[in-house]
């Protein structure tokens, strides 16, 4: 590991240990209150150690992020809250960094992931999911800045986020894939409405979200004009490779409740559930040694195609799993433990009950690429089959049947 | 018993990348479908050639023997290796009966016998079969022989490979296993729906066997074994008909396009190849607990096999239907890996045996 980590002056295991101590002992995390120290932590190129030198890394290994982590939790140290600022560290900051301007990088990379300003992403439409290419939202060029007018959907996190990453139409005139491009839009600018959208499961983790004149600065476009779906699909791979350094332990996952729950409540026991129970069990287990192996490939340097599948195996998993739990419960499991619409900040399949896990989970094979458009990337990208005929690629996006 | 101690190394290291590469070569060269179909209406179905190709050859055969018994001193996961490119060419030869299972029962076993045909199988020259049936799982119930006088007398079916082996090794009522020469017993081939490793009846009407040890724990051991590195089998097997199927349907056209852009085809691919990618996983899995001595062998081979099993037979019947009629016809080798597949899944336990297992073993009882 430690000799791997010299790629050109690139710091190795050790050094990253002693700038972590030194971070330590320049700012002790108990005196020196969360926002501080994770600021001092950025500008010490420890946040991420794969990102450059000034904005929050030191261009050393991603494998390395583990060693650093490891010392601050061991200090008690504060981190960054991933889980709640999730769409700007995996989605927008990678995309920023691969296409921002200097200016931008050192603008927004650092209230980031310091957790100051959250992000969204407006990507999908009302007619623009699987087809995201197909979408409808329209900037104009008046001046020095595009004026914004369409209509998102499904968009978390709207309601308390700064900013957000945006793709629009730019020119309706060529086919539609060449015609959008990509902005940041501010959050807090006149012309945009955020209103809650009420789901399956009673709350409203989702947004819509309205765009009526908004005004973007072109010094907020992210890549060329035309490239924004060259530019999205950095952040749609982001979103997808989302497994990482994570070990996952056995019945780490949602199959560990239902576990939990036939061990301690043997009355609930039937044949019939127990031989279901058994083969989710082995798909969990065997899911789970998967992701641990595809960690091993990375980790090793030699990536694999695993990851395109991971999602659609734990999509499936959770839905079975989940709605064996529901039959589980029997009597209780004709209960609901709260339908109250709440606006929760993060998706909590462990905290919550049997019938919140059935329902949520329905979203799993949904977003982030449905099941059917993930077989289709894995058939044509993965094993090499020819893609379908289409009939929407010469021409123009204004003369698309809609 | 639901947290596992150390991490099991997953990934292939390069030699055993290497042993691939030759077990590959020699069988592209020793063991195309085509031979291994006609071997199958021959008198011997098992290849002598290519077993002596792999053994004396290659020393394949004595990879799980330590070097001073006349072994390699290799471990489950280069055996796991051997297996996989043997299930993907379904390559009619004793490895798994006789370099696995029989091998791994000896090595449960102490004495100058045990040790003796320990180094005779390693060296590939004795073919060496437990003589318990194919089907039987691991902690599950096997027949015996009687035993009077010093002599064993009784009748056992379904026995791997017995038509290929020089020596038997032979559970008795009085709780030993003896070596029992090939020549002393009847073995009657019995019409097997894997022709590529057929079954045959071993009668013993008043044979001497030597002692070896106890045929409790060394049973025990060589079925466990055989299921874990079974799944191995199982994933070239499974491997090989995702392969050629999609092969297969990016030359085949209907309707003027090549079949595999049809998305009903490509999502059943694309379903096939999660399994097959998870069957590695599981696979190697049981491969190192095997190799490591881990004290969560016993959950690994069970997920393995019980995971495994189904894949196999789910890709081999998928390559059938997706090759359509040409998939039904005696020319085509689609039959061998079908008919293989599905012994495979009931080869030293069924899927669902080994899902009563993890049952006990990961403490999710039965009502």
């Amino acid at each position: 590991m430690t000799d791997a980590a010299h790629r050109g002056g690139a710091p190795d295991a050790t050094e990253l240990r002693r700038r972590t101590r030194e971070l330590l002992a320049a700012h002790p995390p108990l005196e020196t209150g969360r926002t501080a120290f994770l600021e001092a932590r950025f500008d010490a190129g420890l946040a991420w150690v794969h990102y450059p030198e000034g904005l929050g890394g030191l261009g050393a290994p991603r494998t390395l992020q583990a060693v650093v982590d490891a010392e601050l939790e061991a200090a008690g140290a504060p981190d960054n809250d991933p889980r709640r600022i999730g769409i700007g560290l995996g989605m927008a900051a990678p995309t920023i960094l691969g296409f921002g301007t200097q200016e931008q990088k050192e603008r927004f990379l650092r209230p980031l992931w310091v957790g100051e300003e959250v992000w969204c992403q407006l990507f999908s439409e009302p007619g623009a999911g699987s087809d995201l290419a197909a979408l409808g939202t329209r900037a104009v060029r008046e001046g020095d800045d595009w004026v914004v007018d369409g209509q998102k959907v499904w968009t978390s996190s709207a309601h308390l986020a700064r900013w957000a990453i945006l793709i629009a139409r730019t020119d309706p005139d060529v086919p539609k894939h060449r015609g959008i491009t990509y902005f940041v839009c501010d959050m807090t600018d006149p012309g945009v409405e955020v209103r809650p959208l009420r789901q399956i499961t009673g709350e409203a983790e989702f947004n819509e979200v309205f765009l009526t004149g908004v005004r973007i600065p072109d010094s907020h476009r992210l890549g060329e004009v035309g490239d924004g779906w060259r530019v999205a699909q950095t952040t749609l791979m982001n979103e997808r490779v989302s497994i990482g350094g994570m070990r996952i332990p056995r019945e780490g996952g949602m199959i560990g409740p239902v576990a939990k729950t036939w061990r301690e409540r043997p009355e609930l026991r039937t044949h019939d559930l127990h031989q279901r129970l058994l083969k989710l069990w082995v798909e969990a287990e065997v899911g789970r040694l998967t992701g641990e192996r595809l960690r091993q490939q990375l980790v090793a340097g030699q990536p694999g195609p695993e990851g395109s599948g991971l999602k659609l195996g734990f999509a499936r998993l959770n839905q079975e799993i989940s709605g064996l739990e529901v039959e589980l419960l029997g009597e209780e499991g004709l209960l609901y433990e709260d339908w109250t619409m709440r606006r929760p900040e993060l998706v909590d399949f462990t905290g919550r009950d049997a019938g919140y896990r059935y329902l949520r989970s329905k979203g799993n094979s949904i977003e982030g690429g449905t099941s059917e458009v993930l077989l289709n990337i894995v058939a044509e990208r993965v094993l090499g089959l020819p893609s379908e005929p289409r009939t929407d690629k010469d021409v123009a996006w204004k003369d698309l049947a809609r | 018993m639901t947290t596992q101690g150390t991490q099991p190394d997953l990934l292939y290291s390069e030699e055993e990348e290497a042993l691939r590469a030759a077990v590959r070569d020699l069988l592209a060269d020793h063991c195309d479908a085509g031979r291994v179909i006609t071997r199958t209406e021959s008198d011997t179905p098992y290849d002598p050639a290519l077993w002596k190709a792999l053994s004396d050859g290659m020393g394949l055969a004595g990879l799980l023997v330590p070097e001073e018994q006349g072994g390699q001193g290799a471990t489950h996961r280069e055996v796991a290796v051997v297996l996989e490119e043997l299930g993907r060419a379904v390559a009619p030869v004793p490895y798994l009966t006789s370099a696995v299972v029989a091998t791994e029962a000896l090595l449960a076993c102490t004495g100058e016998d045990a040790d003796a045909l320990l180094t005779e199988l390693a060296s590939g020259r004795t073919v060496g079969a437990l003589a318990v049936a194919l089907s039987a799982a691991p902690d599950g119930a096997h027949r015996t022989v009687r035993d009077e006088g010093g002599l064993l007398y009784g009748e056992l079916t379904g026995i791997a490979d017995a038509t290929a082996v020089h020596v038997l090794l032979v559970p008795a009522a009085d709780g030993g296993l003896y070596a029992v020469d090939a020549s002393a017993v009847t073995v009657t081939p019995q019409i097997s729906l894997d022709l590529t490793r057929p079954l045959a009846t071993v009668t013993l009407d008043g044979v001497r066997g030597r002692r070896l040890g106890d045929a409790g724990p060394a049973v025990r051991r060589g079925l466990r074994a055989g299921a874990g590195l079974l799944a191995s089998e199982q994933l070239g097997l499974a491997d090989w008909c995702l392969t050629e199927t999609v092969r297969h349907l990016k030359e085949r056209k209907q309707f003027n396009r090549p079949v595999g852009g049809f998305q009903a085809l490509k999502h059943r691919l694309a379903q096939l190849w999660l399994e097959v990618v998870n069957t590695r996983a599981a696979a190697r899995n049981a491969a190192d607990a095997l190799a490591a001595g881990s004290a969560d062998t016993d959950v690994a081979v069970a997920v393995a096999q019980a995971y495994a099993a189904p894949v196999a037979v789910h890709a081999a019947e998928e390559a059938l239907q997706l090759h359509g009629g040409i998939g039904m016809t005696w020319e085509h080798p689609v039959h061998l890996y079908l008919k293989r597949a599905k012994a495979d899944s009931i080869a030293y336990g069924t899927a669902g045996a080994h899902r009563e297992a993890l049952a006990r073993l990961v403490d999710l009882q039965a009502p």
